[in-house]
């Protein structure tokens, strides 16, 4: 078994131990990853609002501070919403937690590089927003321990998961977005 | 002057509305109301470093069972753009108040494209735009645009005049 990391086992890892914490998928790759894992109500994928994945899990933070939040997205999409990360830092949500699924690659429009192939490190940025903890996670053996972090050390958290670029097979959830925010809202909120 | 004070009426408003997250970047037009949100312990107060992040929030706290509202200025209504096509499809609730630049009484010419744009953009994106002319004003049109955000589930922006406000140089906005 290769020691390289492979997006949809980390995610799959990752929501296997998610218990009751509520997931936001960034928009693309990273929304099929966590519809292959296993589509759940709590899960609220993004289609489009490229850069607002982070902010999504900030705001759902701060209205449940009891329950884990995890945001799972990936490189590009993080990219573009830089600057959450200095708002989540100052915000410093205990329950807040980002695992950066990072292929290095635009996956959705031909797999062009981002910046972090060009050695842009998002877990350093995010320690210098102030972040508790940011970390990169390369190898299978590193997995356990991310995973630990990101469900259940004080937040914010955030793991980059160096994982290898492949094209993989869509597994789409639900796109209809009343349908996807009823279902969470019922789900969390209960009928209301 | 404006004798009375619509940042306290908007402030109160907003806490009748059952408004608890306020997103916000930091505007001379809002100060006054920033500083009422920022001193209320029942209000989490958000600082974003672009508006657009609040679109995001106040999805994000919608979902978790939170009412949240946006306070920017014209120039940040462009940095909305793409994230209210997610509000639109998911028909979330969300409730901006806009202060004005490139009005009556602009001093910088570089707001004056953005102000002029702001109704179209975000009528555009399917916001339901609303505007404040004068001060007392400012509570019923805040109350009236929050009921229908989050009782029925819809955009609404409030534009809150520059004349409202009031500022007509950079000296008068620094020495506030």
């Amino acid at each position: 078994m290769s020691m390289l990391l492979h997006r949809r086992e980390v995610v799959k890892a990752l929501l296997a131990e998610r218990r009751d914490a509520l997931v936001v998928a960034g928009l693309g790759s990273t929304a099929w990853d966590c519809t292959a894992a296993g589509d759940s109500p709590l899960t609220f994928p993004l289609w489009g609002a490229m850069g607002a994945a982070a902010m999504v899990g900030l705001g759902l933070a701060i209205a449940q501070p009891a329950r884990r939040v995890l945001v799972v997205t990936g490189d590009g999409e993080m990219l573009m919403g830089l600057g959450s990360l200095a708002t989540i830092g100052v915000q410093a949500p205990r329950n807040l937690a980002i695992a950066v699924i990072d292929n290095e690659r635009y996956g959705e429009t031909g797999m062009q590089a981002t910046h972090t192939a060009h050695g842009v490190d998002l877990a350093a940025v995010a320690l210098g927003c102030g972040f508790a903890s940011a970390s990169v996670a390369r190898e299978q053996k590193q997995l356990e321990a991310a995973r630990a972090k990101l469900l259940a050390t004080d937040g914010p958290v955030l793991v980059q998961f160096k994982v290898v670029a492949e094209k993989l097979p869509l597994v789409l959830p639900p796109h209809d977005g009343v349908v996807l925010r009823d279902r969470f809202r019922r789900a969390l909120l209960g009928a209301r | 002057m404006n004798e009375l004070d619509w940042p306290r009426e908007i402030y109160d408003a907003l806490k009748r509305s059952g408004v608890r997250v306020v997103g916000y970047v930091p505007d001379g037009g809002h100060k006054r109301l920033i500083e009422l949100c920022l001193a209320d312990p029942d209000l989490r107060c958000v600082v974003l470093s672009t508006e657009e992040e609040g679109i995001g929030l106040a999805a994000g706290a919608w979902l978790g069972g939170l009412r949240c509202a946006l306070l920017m200025q014209s120039s940040g209504v462009g940095n909305c753009i793409n994230v209210l096509g997610m509000v639109r499809e998911c028909r979330f609730p969300l409730l901006m108040l806009v202060t004005m630049r490139g009005e009556q009484g602009e001093f910088n010419p570089w707001q004056v494209p953005m102000g002029e744009a702001t109704r179209t953009v975000l009528e555009s994106m399917s916001v339901e735009v609303h505007r404040i002319d004068e001060a007392r004003a400012a509570a019923p049109s805040v109350a009236s645009a929050a009921e229908r955000a989050y009782e029925i589930g819809s955009a609404q922006a409030v534009l809150i005049a520059q004349q409202v406000i009031g500022i007509k140089s950079f000296q008068e906005q620094s020495a506030r």
